[in-house]
């Protein structure tokens, strides 16, 4: 019989657990993938118990509680803590989110807290991004037009051309819709990934933006575009409430719009 | 306990700390003049906190109603109460015009009219003919006018094929003998590898230092790095007791509301359901100057008229803007009043409370960017081969108050003009001055001490101490005593810093070690502000001293220079160099200090 031997390093072990102060009264277990880059060891679960009554009220709070009274060497991102810098995206109670804007008391029980999944993982909660940033910018994500721009004033654009950019310019690039899609779990490689063709489709939106047909060229490939399979956890997942596989279908409706 | 650490050397004409708003414009720039650039930056270049901001950038384009940039020029003079540097400040607003178009002719995505011009809505302080009604001066995008500005400038930067160093720390200037600065050390987190980057142009655009107060506006990563470098390369901070509190940050989160909430007709009331503006600012109201509707709330708190049930905060109404004007043109900060204070915006008012938004002081600089060590001799000498620009620097536009709007517009337009003067100045083609052995040795010795810190005092409680004396004792009101009280306070905080422990002995991704260093910086930042404002004996803009009521002119009409002493417990010795009392053309005259009243 085959048998299928996981890597060496893949296997999640339980590691150490901290508890609440005895005279804690409001007490919730936090339950985080650890993984320290130095020592080669198999990743594990640290279990924090916090005094939900000392803390503030979103999952970002109790890490950086954490970090500041319990463990300093947790490690993750974070910066705006309101939603709009996406660098806190994780994953929650098994859902890609931003721990800033996750209220804890949303949560039932046990809090787990893993890295974005499917991703390299650098240390703890911080995963290597290297990959979807590469691919943004190979989509060429910045105003293409050869017309000349009025020399002292802006282009126009009626509010109704500027209204079609609204749910596409508002994202974060915090990629959670992307390392949710189990499409790009297999083909990250080739597939750009929904957060990517967002943006893409943010382009082609764009009433000033004169290159479509070229945009469109680049990504007719059956890898790039055509990976998404509508599973739309993207959409489901999105903190900001973007919806990015209906631009992903609008972008398969201008090609196909394109042939007919 | 020290070992040798692994060092990459790098040539590059021009090196930027920081990829912000102005870090990105002068990246652009000097890519786009040839010049083999390096950007460094701690946080991918669409987290930093550019991406924060709100309401809009200030260009008098007239689109809605007339204006000029003369207009614009008097309000941010009047703004500043007369501690801007008029040169620089007319510098701004004439170019903020042309500024605010090439950010459109890069893509950003602005609101727009009717007739398909770039939206554009009131904001405190900026008024029509020199103070007679609020003007629509504000060009936004929705109220996420910094996200559009900051992806914007990114996108370009890739086009451009900008070079960028990611998730990189900033350690310390490689100054030269002779006292230029000639490169800096930096870490990556990722690799846990040290860099020298040896440069002919250093150019920091590294924010502000918001996180020295216990509440503020500001991101987790505004930590003052650059003030912090630039401090322990011996050189002084200017006007660093001017810090803005902004008048609407959501009570106990902090999170900003945008002054654009005003702007489109939001007012502010007090337990008894009174629009009390209208008693401090009869013109303008709501919309006047920061520093005064945050004082006007204070002194509504202090009267006993706060809301809630300790009567600690103040309500922000916008309801009845009804919902379709919230979610069209405030859709950012209906959401963030729904998840942070639980208010549905279109339905009932929201709490808030003056919150730390914005550094006025910072490292000095001319209207060019480049950095000054202003001597007894000379006020205006620089520091050859190192320029600031956007919050890092004090140009000075701002002056004691900045008004809403102008950060983004400093941000474009002095990045810009960093890039242009680093083209002029910089010879690509001129060979390195060569980096010595020994050159970025204190830096490392100074991430090596702190990387096996061993004290007793985890880096998170010296770093809350530091935040409770700022915020109780530099606030919104100030007073002798409780200055006098900061500054030794400060000070015993600031001695403990040699007892720091540290966790964490990684190399990768270490951010213990990060929020240490970043900590070193902070309270240099902190000790330059409680000084300098301890000092001084008047009352301008944000600096509301209550023994002292009155701007003396005769006396403080001057900026503060600040050399804070890393070495030795944070000490801080204070100077003064003279305000620029003359315009950069002969297009506009002098404003002439006068009452400011709004």
């Amino acid at each position: 019989m085959v048998e299928f031997n996981l890597p060496a390093n893949s296997v999640v072990k339980e590691g150490k657990s901290f508890s609440a102060p005895a005279d804690a009264k409001n007490v919730r277990s936090f339950k985080i993938y650890r993984y320290d880059p130095d020592s080669g060891d198999n990743p594990r679960t640290d279990t924090y118990d916090i005094d939900l009554d000392k803390c503030g009220p979103m999952v970002l709070d109790a890490l950086i509680k954490i970090k500041n009274e319990i463990d300093a060497t947790l490690t993750f991102r974070r910066s705006c803590r309101e939603g709009i810098c996406g660098s806190c995206a994780m994953n929650i109670d098994g859902r890609n989110t931003l721990a800033c804007l996750k209220p804890i008391e949303d949560i039932k029980g046990e809090v787990k807290i893993y890295p974005l999944p499917h991703m390299p993982v650098v240390k703890d909660l911080v995963p290597d991004l290297s990959q979807p940033y590469a691919q943004l910018a190979s989509i060429e994500p910045w105003l293409k037009a050869d017309s000349p721009t009025p020399p002292d004033g802006e282009r126009l654009q009626s509010r109704e051309e500027r209204a079609k950019l609204d749910g596409l310019w508002e994202c974060i690039l915090c990629f959670s819709c992307s390392t949710a899609c189990p499409s790009y779990w297999w083909n990250s490689d080739r597939y750009l990934g929904p957060a990517v063709l967002l943006q893409a489709y943010r382009w082609l939106a764009d009433s000033r933006d004169e290159y479509t047909g070229e945009r469109l060229d680049a990504l007719e490939d059956p890898f790039r575009l055509y990976r998404c399979h509508t599973i739309m956890n993207c959409t489901n997942t999105c903190p900001k409430g973007l919806n990015p596989a209906l631009a992903i279908t609008e972008i398969k409706k201008m090609i196909a719009e394109r042939r007919a | 306990m020290t070992e040798s650490y692994k060092i990459i050397d790098h040539n590059y004409d021009v090196v930027v700390m920081g990829a912000g708003g102005a870090g990105l414009r002068a990246t652009l720039g000097t890519v786009e003049a040839g010049l083999k650039t390096a950007c460094i930056t701690k946080v991918f270049p669409t987290r930093s906190h550019t991406v924060a901001a709100q309401g809009g950038i200030g260009a008098s384009l007239g689109n809605m109603s007339e204006d000029h940039w003369q207009w614009h020029m008097y309000d941010t003079v009047k703004g500043s109460d007369w501690l801007g540097d008029q040169d620089a400040i007319e510098y701004m607003c004439r170019n903020a015009v042309p500024a605010v178009h090439e950010l459109e002719h890069y893509g950003m995505p602005f609101s727009r009219t009717e007739d398909g011009k770039i939206y554009q809505r009131p904001f405190g302080g900026h008024t029509r003919d020199h103070g007679k009604a609020p003007v629509e001066r504000a060009c936004a995008a929705a109220d996420r006018t910094g996200h559009a500005m900051l992806h914007t400038l990114y996108q370009q930067c890739l086009k451009h094929k900008a070079e960028f160093f990611v998730e990189y720390i900033a350690l310390d200037l490689i100054m030269d003998d002779d006292g230029s600065c000639k490169g800096l050390v930096a870490w990556d987190l990722d690799t846990g590898e040290l860099h020298r980057f040896n440069a002919k142009m250093v150019i920091l655009a590294s924010g502000g230092y918001g996180r020295a107060f216990f509440s503020c506006t500001s991101a987790h990563t505004c930590t003052g790095d650059g003030h912090g470098m630039v401090a322990r390369a011996g050189l002084g901070l200017q006007d660093m007791e001017f810090v803005q509190f902004h008048p609407t940050g959501i009570y106990g989160s902090g999170c900003l509301i945008t002054e654009g909430a005003r702007g489109e007709g939001g007012y502010l009331t007090n337990s008894e359901g009174e629009r009390f503006m209208e008693r401090y600012a009869p013109t303008v109201k709501d919309l006047a100057s920061r520093d005064v509707v945050s004082r006007g709330m204070a002194q509504e708190i202090r009267d006993g008229r706060g809301v809630g049930e300790h009567g600690e905060y103040i309500h922000l109404h916008l309801e009845h803007l009804g919902s379709e004007v919230l979610w069209e043109r405030l859709p950012g900060i209906t959401e963030t009043a729904k998840i942070f204070a639980g208010v549905d915006a279109t339905k009932e008012p929201i709490p808030v409370l003056p919150t730390v938004h914005y550094n006025m002081g910072g490292i000095p600089t001319n209207y060019k960017g480049e950095v000054l060590r202003p001597t007894a001799d000379d006020p205006n000498a620089i520091v050859p081969g190192l320029m600031a620009a956007g919050e890092a620097a004090c140009v000075s536009v701002h002056g004691a108050n900045r008004l809403g709007t102008n950060s983004l517009l400093d941000l474009v337009v002095f990045g810009r003009a960093c890039g242009l003067h680093a083209a002029e100045v910089v010879d690509s083609k001129a060979s390195f001055k060569e980096l010595k052995t020994n050159d970025g040795d204190e830096a490392i010795a100074r991430f090596d001490r702190l990387r096996w810190a061993k004290g007793s005092r985890p880096t998170a409680d010296i770093r809350l101490e530091m935040q409770r004396v700022m915020q109780g004792n530099c606030g919104v009101f100030r007073t002798s005593e409780i200055l006098k009280e900061g500054v030794g306070k400060l000070a015993e905080t600031a001695k403990t810093l040699p007892d720091v422990g540290v966790s964490d002995r990684s190399l990768i991704w270490n951010s213990d070690l990060v929020e240490t260093l970043e900590l070193e910086n902070l309270m240099t930042c902190a000790a330059a502000t409680m000084n300098s404002a301890e000092a001084r004996h008047e009352s301008r803009g944000a600096h509301a001293h209550e023994d002292y009521p009155k701007r003396d002119d005769e006396v403080w009409m001057k900026h503060t220079i600040a050399k804070v002493d890393t070495e030795k417990g944070y000490g801080v010795d204070l100077t003064y160099r003279p305000v620029n009392t003359f315009t950069l053309t002969d297009e506009v005259s002098y404003i002439e200090p006068k009452e400011r009243v709004y």
